[in-house]
Order: C-alpha cells, then sequence, then structure tokens
C-alpha cells in the first residue's frame, strides 16, 4: 500500500498501444476473440428462446386446428418460398467464403462476398415483400380486412372455421416479420463491417467482428430453414 | 497506509475525469454501476409512491381514497415498476457490474461498450414507462393476462408492455456480459473452484436472464401486436387460447424471481462469512445449489396455474418439481447457518441485513412450499396470502440482501464509512417495518381477502391498519439509508482499503478503486474464504 502515492498521476493501464484492435481490459488478441465468440453463441441461445416462445405457440395450434394451417400454408406461395430458401442458402455460402477470405486476408474478395451477401438478403426480402403483397391482396393479412372465405370455399369437404385460419395468419406474420426484422439488421451489421472490410480494418490476425456477424447470418439463415417447412409445407400432399 | 492527504489526490475511478461526458460516455463497470444505481433508485422511489397508494386505499374497508379503476392501475404499476425497473436490475446491475470483475480479477467486463449500451436500453424503456404512466397508466396487473390485456383494457398496455420488451433486452445484454466475463476473463489461479460465491450465484442469475428474457420479450411483443395489429393468437374468440400466454408469461416471470433472489443470496453468502470469521461452510454446495435453483426454477412454472384449468397430472408434476426446487435454497440457508455456528459473529449492519434476509426467505420459501400443494393452493390462490409470500421473498429477501450489500460494499464504492449506529438502527427498523406490513397479510389472506380489491368486508380491518402502519414505519427504514449515505459521501469517514477484513479481490484494491481495478494482473493461490489467516478488523467490535 505505501506504493500507492507514486500512482497517483500515471493511468494505471493503458490501451495496447501496438495492437490498436485489442482493447485494453484484455491480455491478448485470443482472450478477445474467445469471448465475443462465445458472446455470440450465448447471444444466438437467447434468439432462440426469443423465437421458440413463437414456435411453441405454432406447435400448440397446428396440433389443435390441423385443417385450418393446412389450408392456410397451401395458400402460400410455393414457388416464393423455394426460391427464398435457396437465396438464403446462397447468401450462407458466401458469408462462409467471406471467413474464409478475411482468414486469408484477400481484401477485395472479402468485400466482394460480403457485397453479394447482402445483394441475397435483399432479394429474400424482396421476394418477401412481394409474398406479403400478395396477401394482402387477399385479404389474408389479419390487421387489413381479414376474409379466409376463400380458403372456406376451396375446401369444401373440411368444414373450415375462418376465425381459426387467422390464427394461422397470425403466426405466420409474428414468425415471418420476426425473422425478417432479423434480415433487416443483419444487413445493417454487414453494411458496417463491408464498410470495415473495404477501409482494410481486418487481417488474417484480426478478423473476429467477421466471424461474429457471420455467426448471426447463419442463425438468421437457420431460422428459415425450420419456419420454410414449418409454415409452407404442412401438407402438400396432391388432392389433400 | 497512506495518509489523508495522499488518498485525496489519488485518482480513483470517481475522481479520474470529471464532467456529465464522462459518465454518460463512460465503458468503467464501476461508473456503469453508479448510473445504474441512480436509475434504480428513482424507480425504486416511483414503485414506493404506488405501494403507498394501495396502502392508504386500504387503510380503511371502503373504497374512499381512489376509484376501483385507478386502485386497478396503483397495483400494476407498483408490480410492473418494482419488478422490472427495480428489483431484476437491482443487485446484478448495481453490485454485480461493481464487484464481479474485481473479484474475479478483471479490468472491466467482457464487453464495456455493450455494457453501457444496456444501461441506455434500460433508460430508453424507463422513459417509455414514465410516459406511459403520465398519459394515464395501465390497469392489467403486473402480469398482463389475455384476452383482458389484448381484447378489453382501454389503458395504455401498448406502451407498458413495449417498455418491458425493452428492459428485458437489457437485463439480457447484462447477464450475457457476466457469463462472458466469467468464463473468459478470470485472473490467473482463479479457477471456478475458487470464485466467491457471488460470481457463482451471479452466473447462475445470468443464465436465468438468458434463456427466460426472450420468451417474456416474444409474449409481451405477441400482444402488443394483437392489440396494435389485431393479431389472434391469445384471443379465444378465434380459438385463440388465453392459458397459453399464462404459460409462456410465467416460463420467463417464475424464473424471474430467482432472478431477483439468487443475487440477494450471493450478497449473504459474502457477509454470512466475512462477520462470522470463517470459511463458507459447504462452498461446493452452496455454488451447485445456485446452479440447481436455476436449472430447476425454469421447470416449476405451471404452479400459478392450478385454477387456470391445466390437467390435473401436469399440476400434480409442477406441483412435485416447485418442492424439490425448495431443496437447494434450503441447502443455502443451512450453510449459512452452520457457518455461523461457532463462528467469531459481530452484528454489524450488513450482518443484520443477512440475519433478517435469512429469516425472512425462510418464511417466504416455506409459505411457497404451501403455494405448491395442490390442495392448500385452491384455498389460497389470489388472496393477500399469494401478496404475503412473494413480498417475504421479493421484499424480506431480495431487498434486504440489496441493502446489506449496498452497506457492506458501500466503503468500496464511495470510499467513505458509512454512520454504523444509524446503519443498524435503519436495519432493525426495515425488519420491524417488513413484519408488521407483510405478516397480517398470511392471515388475512388466509382469512379469505382475495388480492387487487380496493374494498374489503370490515372485519378485515384491523390486519389491514397494522398492514399499513408497518408500510409506514418501512418507509422510514428505506429513507433512511438514503440519508445517511449520501451523509457520508460528504462527511463519512474515509475508507481503508479492507474495513472488514474480508477476502475477496474486490478488498485488495484501493478505496474507491482506480479506473482499472488493479495495477498489474493478480495471480490467485487461495482458495475463497480463507478467514483464518485474515486479521480481525479495526473497524467493526465483536459481540459473541
Amino acid at each position: 500500500m505505501s506504493d500507492r502515492a507514486g500512482t497517483g498521476t500515471t493511468p494505471l493501464a493503458v490501451e495496447h498501444e501496438d495492437r490498436p484492435e485489442l482493447r485494453h481490459h484484455f491480455a491478448d488478441v485470443v482472450q478477445q476473440r474467445n469471448a465475443a465468440s462465445l458472446g455470440m453463441w450465448w447471444f444466438l441461445g437467447t434468439e432462440i428462446m426469443f423465437f421458440g416462445g413463437m414456435f411453441c405457440g405454432y406447435l400448440v395450434y397446428r396440433r389443435a386446428y390441423f385443417p385450418e394451417f393446412a389450408a392456410g400454408s397451401k395458400s402460400l406461395s410455393l414457388i416464393a418460398g423455394t426460391v427464398n430458401t435457396a437465396v438464403l442458402i446462397c447468401s450462407s455460402l458466401t458469408v462462409a467464403l467471406a471467413v474464409r477470405a478475411s482468414q486469408l486476408g484477400k481484401r477485395k474478395l472479402l468485400v466482394n462476398l460480403l457485397l453479394a451477401t447482402m445483394f441475397f438478403g435483399v432479394c429474400f426480402l424482396g421476394i418477401k415483400g412481394y409474398e406479403w403483397h400478395d396477401e394482402y391482396v387477399h385479404h389474408h393479412v389479419p390487421t387489413f380486412y381479414f376474409n379466409a372465405h376463400d380458403l372456406v370455399t376451396d375446401n369444401p369437404n373440411l368444414h373450415l372455421d375462418p376465425q381459426r385460419t387467422k390464427i394461422f395468419y397470425s403466426l405466420y406474420f409474428a414468425l415471418t416479420g420476426v425473422h425478417a426484422l432479423h434480415m433487416i439488421v443483419g444487413l445493417g451489421i454487414f453494411s458496417v463491417i463491408t464498410f470495415m472490410a473495404w477501409r482494410g480494418r481486418f487481417s488474417p490476425e484480426y478478423h473476429t467482428p467477421i466471424e461474429i456477424a457471420g455467426l448471426y447470418w447463419h442463425f438468421v439463415d437457420i431460422v428459415w430453414i425450420y419456419l420454410f417447412p414449418l409454415l409452407y409445407l404442412i401438407d402438400r400432399r396432391p388432392g389433400a | 497506509m497512506a495518509t489523508a492527504a495522499v488518498s485525496t489526490e489519488r485518482k480513483n475511478y470517481l475522481n479520474a475525469e470529471y464532467g456529465i461526458r464522462s459518465w454518460l460516455l463512460t465503458t468503467d463497470h464501476k461508473r456503469i454501476a453508479l448510473l445504474y444505481l441512480l436509475s434504480i433508485t428513482f424507480f425504486f422511489f416511483v414503485g414506493g409512491f404506488f405501494a403507498l397508494l394501495i396502502r392508504l386505499e386500504l387503510l380503511t374497508p371502503a373504497g374512499d381514497l381512489m376509484t376501483a379503476d385507478m386502485y386497478n392501475k396503483a397495483f400494476t404499476m407498483h408490480g410492473q415498476i418494482m419488478v422490472f425497473f427495480f428489483l431484476i436490475p437491482s443487485i446484478p446491475a448495481v453490485l454485480g457490474n461493481f464487484l464481479i470483475p474485481m473479484m474475479i480479477g478483471a479490468k472491466d467486463l467482457a464487453f464495456p461498450r455493450i455494457n453501457l449500451l444496456s444501461w441506455y436500453i434500460y433508460i430508453a424503456a424507463g422513459a417509455l414507462y414514465l410516459y406511459c404512466l403520465a398519459t394515464g397508466g395501465v390497469d392489467t396487473g403486473w402480469t398482463f393476462y389475455t384476452p383482458y390485456s389484448s381484447l378489453f383494457s382501454n389503458t395504455h398496455v401498448v406502451e407498458a408492455g413495449l417498455s418491458i420488451f425493452i428492459v428485458g433486452f437489457s437485463s439480457i445484454l447484462t447477464g450475457l456480459n457476466f457469463v462472458v466475463t466469467v468464463h473468459r476473463m478470470r485472473a490467473p489461479g482463479m479457477t471456478w473452484s475458487r470464485l466467491p460465491l457471488f460470481v457463482w450465484s451471479h452466473y447462475a442469475t445470468s443464465i436465468i436472464m438468458l434463456l427466460g428474457t426472450p420468451v417474456i420479450a416474444i409474449t409481451l411483443l405477441l400482444v402488443v401486436l394483437e392489440r396494435t395489429l389485431n393479431l389472434g393468437i391469445f384471443d379465444p374468440s378465434r380459438g385463440g387460447d388465453p392459458v397459453l400466454f399464462q404459460h409462456l408469461f410465467w416460463f420467463y416471470s417464475h424464473p424471474a424471481v430467482y432472478i431477483m433472489i439468487l443475487p440477494s443470496m450471493a450478497v449473504i453468502s459474502e457477509i454470512v462469512p466475512c462477520f462470522s470469521r470463517k470459511r463458507v461452510f459447504g462452498y461446493t454446495f452452496v455454488a451447485a445449489s445456485s446452479i440447481a435453483i436455476a436449472a430447476i426454477g425454469f421447470l416449476v412454472w405451471a404452479h400459478h396455474m392450478f385454477v387456470a384449468g391445466i390437467s390435473l397430472y401436469s399440476a400434480l408434476v409442477f406441483s412435485f418439481l416447485s418442492f424439490l426446487v425448495a431443496v437447494p435454497s434450503a441447502v443455502k440457508v443451512f450453510n449459512w447457518t452452520a457457518t455461523m455456528y461457532k463462528g467469531s459473529i459481530s452484528f454489524s449492519t450488513p450482518m443484520l441485513y443477512a440475519f433478517g434476509f435469512i429469516g425472512l426467505f425462510t418464511i417466504g420459501g416455506l409459505t411457497g412450499l404451501f403455494l405448491a400443494t395442490l390442495g392448500v393452493d385452491v384455498h389460497v390462490h389470489d388472496t393477500y396470502f399469494v401478496i404475503a409470500h412473494f413480498h417475504y421473498v421479493m421484499v424480506g429477501g431480495a431487498v434486504m440482501g440489496y441493502l446489506g450489500g449496498m452497506h457492506f460494499w458501500w466503503p468500496k464504492i464511495s470510499g467513505r464509512m458509512y454512520p454504523e449506529g444509524w446503519g443498524r438502527l435503519a436495519a432493525m427498523i426495515v425488519f420491524i417495518g417488513f413484519n408488521l406490513t407483510f405478516f397480517p397479510q398470511f392471515v388475512v389472506g388466509y382469512l379469505g381477502m382475495p388480492r387487487r380489491y380496493w374494498q374489503y368486508p370490515p372485519e378485515f380491518q384491523v390486519y389491514n391498519v397494522l398492514s399499513t402502519a408497518g408500510a409506514s414505519i418501512l418507509a422510514v427504514g428505506y429513507l433512511l439509508p438514503m440519508v445517511y449515505l449520501l451523509w457520508s459521501l460528504r462527511y463519512g469517514k474515509p475508507a481503508p482499503d479492507n474495513p472488514w477484513q474480508a477476502t475477496g479481490l474486490e478488498w485488495k484494491t484501493p478505496s474507491p478503486p482506480p479506473t482499472f481495478n488493479f495495477e498489474e494482473t493478480p495471480v490467485v493461490t487461495w482458495e475463497a474464504y480463507e478467514y483464518e489467516t485474515m486479521p480481525l478488523p479495526d473497524e467493526v467490535t465483536l459481540e459473541r
């Protein structure tokens, strides 16, 4: 305690001057990267729980009101859903290649791959927006003049309850809406890291932001991989 | 020992920088802890104001002070503010934020900027809630039960729901920071079996925050969407199921009780060994019981719904699991008691709060078992018995722990000693006021007085008068520490580095600590709570 008087003026710790990307409270780059990566994995855990609430509701109502869910599912555009699934899988590929490019220090390739990812992301949102518009035109959006009597007349032998189909569409819009929100957040994150990559901020030694942003993007893709069969493919048997 | 003149010049986290910017843009976990301290204290008094309104209304059997509608809003906003804006952030965001990096020998939390972000999220949510309050408030009860909240209530459910949705992210980010910090930022030699129990308990709390909070976030979002966009997920007129809402709500909100109580247990686990001058009894069991509470705590939620029409078989299972979660809580209580056995106990202020905690939490926990019993629950469900039970846990437990912790670490936080005599007096007043407020509610609840009514039959009045009298004593007990802790900032005796001769790395730093906590990263070669090697403190007198 006697040495305390001498430390009155000099700061006790400073940023690592030789490594601007290494924050002061980490001992080394490995610790920093491990912390960031663990943080993102846990965050994705919270995201699973976040979507889990809606998936739980989906499970309960799909079991209770299966005919309504099947009919609602059949009214969705199978082509748009399939194309969107393919688009997202492509974007996951470009993200994986981008992480590799950053590890190899190929700046130009990295920027191009990140731009390609964002392009696929925008394509996905465009197609999704087109689908939503289509559902709006058919009065299938719960908010605006909802009317599902076309489903009832299309499936006369199922005796559907139009009110219950509204639950399917409520869940459909809640799930795809929250997923789209995550895509938009992802595009924002990717704009930032693309800019950073373009400025040459990443190197084979330091590319943590690309890795953890990539984890996030993959997660949002995986959510869609579950949403697609659960919403679009409930009962597509011919004649069902 | 440094002289007083030197220690006033020494740079610490409080005088390293000045000005409002240096606070609002700080990434120092200790400064963020103080930002949280100010904001949760503000909300504590807002929530307390509503408690006062409730108690005043219930002083007489007639509904004379408030209308029924206003009373509904008063208890709703009392509950929501106290739970979401005070209790859940209280110990983790203030004491946990301040202490966890220091206890494990780190310079800061793993993500200092996210830590600051979580405070701003809290403030944004708080501002939205205050807006909701100022424009007329909300009357759904803190539980937001559908379909009342989604279809019928004409109050500001959307604002309140969104604000609690937002404040959840503050909690998630705090939990994320703690988990990663405990995993990745420990000093060399600080193994898991050497972690202070404070850290273990906060680790368990953080896991609940991470896995539970997102579920209430999406649930409240669905209620908000149901009101604004007319989705129909919980609307029975379209085949929606309000009980599903209750499942989703309690999946978070029961573990949320453990978010409130585990950090208090964390504080007690530090105070009891220190003021008994003994190593904590059964370290491994106390640490593991925190994790067990977090794990089993996720499996008991439906005991809130025994009368909501769930099947008898699932009610049986949830009843059994609710009994099971009492086991790790009891392990803690027994171990604290065993720690005190044959210890050199001193009745300092933090220890008085610890005694209060152990007694009141035991009552709160045991009455929880009454409620977990299916038959008894049918009798006392939605009565004041339930109110008394959870206030014994959340006020008698969580708030006692919070106050004990604030006193215990106040010398470290502020660099000043609080006046010990006033501290003990306030602890006694809080204990007496608390019991006078809430014990009569057990009786009146058992006699059948339902919760959430602004009128009641005259034969219940004597219990309600006792309760209101107790609440005013309790208010004095809460205001006193406010006054003398603020007083001590200026007039208190400068605190030595380790006034209680406590173990733990946070006491090896100066009081108040420098911005980066440690001049060099400590290397830990000892177990936690080695009180046999510590000298007796000058600051406390031993009274066997």
